[in-house]
């Protein structure tokens, strides 16, 4: 009896004590150092301000802010309108090799992001394919700017989020019970009104699914604006990074009320996804 | 469906997007030009350039050192607490399950400064130490996740057997627990190492100089442009890791049977 309690006081203390240090305890320091004024010597000094949620709220900041948002949501947008048809043809066909196409949208993905953002610059250069093609076929003169703009950045986006929209959404398309279209047409409704008021609302789940899955990645992922987008296209991943990786600037303050502000949104987004998949139930089901 | 072509058009259409980048990137490290999609001929310079980048080499060393410490360690802390809070309720459980909660859907941004801000903190230096850390809590949730999922199965009859037949607590896991949730062991081994191998935000963060990745080192050097042996780096990269998935397969399928 006392060596069982022993095994099991280790490993509970173990695993308390790992998530009480390294996740519990860094997201506090966040948010008070979020709250702090910033110090060129000793990068904090211990006076409470509202000063760096101030910043994001007007001025520069608030436009980088906007933008992030604007471009997050078309990348967001985009994913859906490619990755809908997509998952719901595969998951519509009857095909024996349904589960294979399925696994054949994850294989790019065993790259790391970090690559496939390279893989997307090396196309969208002036030198690139896309140039080198459009010239061929005698459509430009000269090669577009493709690289370095906020539509690279978008793309960007599309190329390595993709997948995280496909596969909710192609899990509650199978899922889906087809009896209830046929039922719609016997009972003499359009194609499009069959769409906007069975399946687009049975298969909302997904959608949601997929909605905060590339969401929320795209305001995380620091690289791919500054690999696609080159200096000029700034995203607040951008203004986080550069508070705590580079050497001159190091606004720790700054840099932690976005992060806040970064994980109050994601808050947001959780709770709506878990309101609304919870009344999806009680209403439909 | 009557005309049944178009869709598989538009499925057909949707991977050329999804691979053409990743093909392109393949067929010209290959090719004997610096730069550009022109096809100067078939060259092998860039992987030889590849093996004599100091730099690449050693941020790929350091990359495979900490992947296989943190997906060792994180599956052997993984494996203990997920049994221990599958098999007994106590104070605290659900606190433990939120936190495990929040740690998956927070992104890795966020994850990565806070324990930047922990580590100064507590002024530790920046280096192979914070980074095992720091993977080790990326991974933990995903460990349990998959641990939880074969443990749902478990029947829990079984240990009282051996608890009857007077097995003590270190033989009942060794003999009995563990040999019947390896293989979702070996998976969460797996997965952890593949999502360590792929961090390329967290690493930014909590690695200082003197112990930097491959990501932060292929990010220094493509941020000033094209790289041909980057292009080399990741076919490498892409095979290495379709074989572990094809051999994995294999193994799951043997197993089954």
């Amino acid at each position: 009896m006392k060596e069982r309690n022993l095994f099991h006081t280790v490993t509970i203390a173990v695993i308390v004590l790992w998530l009480l240090l390294f996740a519990l305890i860094p997201n506090i320091i966040m948010f008070i150092v979020s709250f702090l004024e910033y110090d060129s010597q000793s990068f904090v000094k211990a006076v409470f301000t509202l000063e760096n949620y101030k910043r994001f709220f007007t001025g520069a900041y608030f436009n980088i802010f906007l933008n992030s948002f604007k471009v997050a949501a078309i990348a967001t947008f985009l994913c859906l309108i490619i990755g809908y048809p997509f998952a719901y043809i595969l998951a519509r066909s009857k095909s024996k090799y349904k589960g294979l196409l399925a696994l054949l949208v994850v294989i790019p993905y065993w790259t790391s992001a970090l690559i496939r953002t390279y893989a997307i610059s090396y196309m969208l250069a002036a030198n690139g394919l896309i140039n080198t093609i459009l010239i061929k076929i005698g459509i430009i003169d000269a090669p577009l700017s493709l690289l370095y703009t906020e539509g690279a950045i978008i793309f960007g986006f599309v190329y390595t989020l993709l997948p995280f929209m496909i596969l909710p959404l192609y899990a509650t398309i199978d899922k889906f019970d087809f009896r209830y279209i046929e039922a719609a047409q016997d009972l003499g409704a359009s194609k499009l009104r069959t769409f906007y008021h069975i399946i687009l609302p049975l298969t909302s789940p997904g959608i949601i699914a997929g909605t905060v899955l590339v969401f929320l990645p795209a305001l995380g992922l620091f690289y791919i604006p500054s690999l696609l987008g080159g200096g000029k296209n700034i995203m607040v991943s951008n203004i986080i990074q550069e508070q705590f990786t580079s050497n001159v600037l190091q606004n720790w303050p700054l840099g932690s009320a976005a992060s806040v502000l970064i994980t109050v949104i994601m808050g947001i987004m959780i709770w709506a996804y878990y309101k609304s998949s919870k009344s999806f139930r009680t209403k439909v089901l | 469906m009557k005309n049944s072509k178009w869709p598989w058009l538009y499925i057909f259409l949707v991977y050329l997007f999804l691979y053409l980048p990743l093909i392109i990137l393949i067929i010209f490290s290959f090719n004997e030009a610096s730069s550009g999609t022109v096809w100067k001929g078939f060259s092998l310079k860039w992987y030889e350039k590849l093996f004599n980048s100091s730099a690449l080499i050693s941020g790929l060393v350091n990359s495979l050192i900490v992947g296989v410490s943190a997906a060792t360690l994180v599956t052997i802390i993984g494996t203990l607490s997920a049994v221990t809070l599958f098999r007994f309720k106590f104070f605290g459980k659900n606190f433990i399950m939120s936190l495990l909660y929040i740690l998956i859907m927070s992104p890795e941004i966020i994850m990565g400064i806070s324990l930047l801000l922990l580590f100064k903190f507590l002024s530790m230096d920046l280096g192979f130490q914070t980074l095992l850390i720091t993977h080790i809590t990326l991974c933990l949730p995903f460990v349990m996740a998959v641990l939880f999922t074969r443990l749902a199965n478990f029947d829990v009859h079984i240990i009282e057997a051996a608890k009857d037949l007077g097995a003590n607590e270190l033989q009942t896991f060794f003999h009995i627990i563990l040999p019947s949730i390896l293989p979702a062991v070996i998976a969460a081994w797996i997965l952890s190492f593949t999502i360590s191998m792929d961090d390329s935000i967290c690493a930014f963060f909590t690695s200082g100089p003197q112990f930097e990745i491959l990501p932060q080192k292929i990010y220094a050097m493509v941020r000033t442009g094209v790289k041909p042996e980057v292009n080399a780096l990741s076919t490498l990269i892409f095979g290495a890791s379709m074989l572990i998935i094809i051999i994995a397969q294999i193994m799951l399928r043997e197993r089954k049977r």
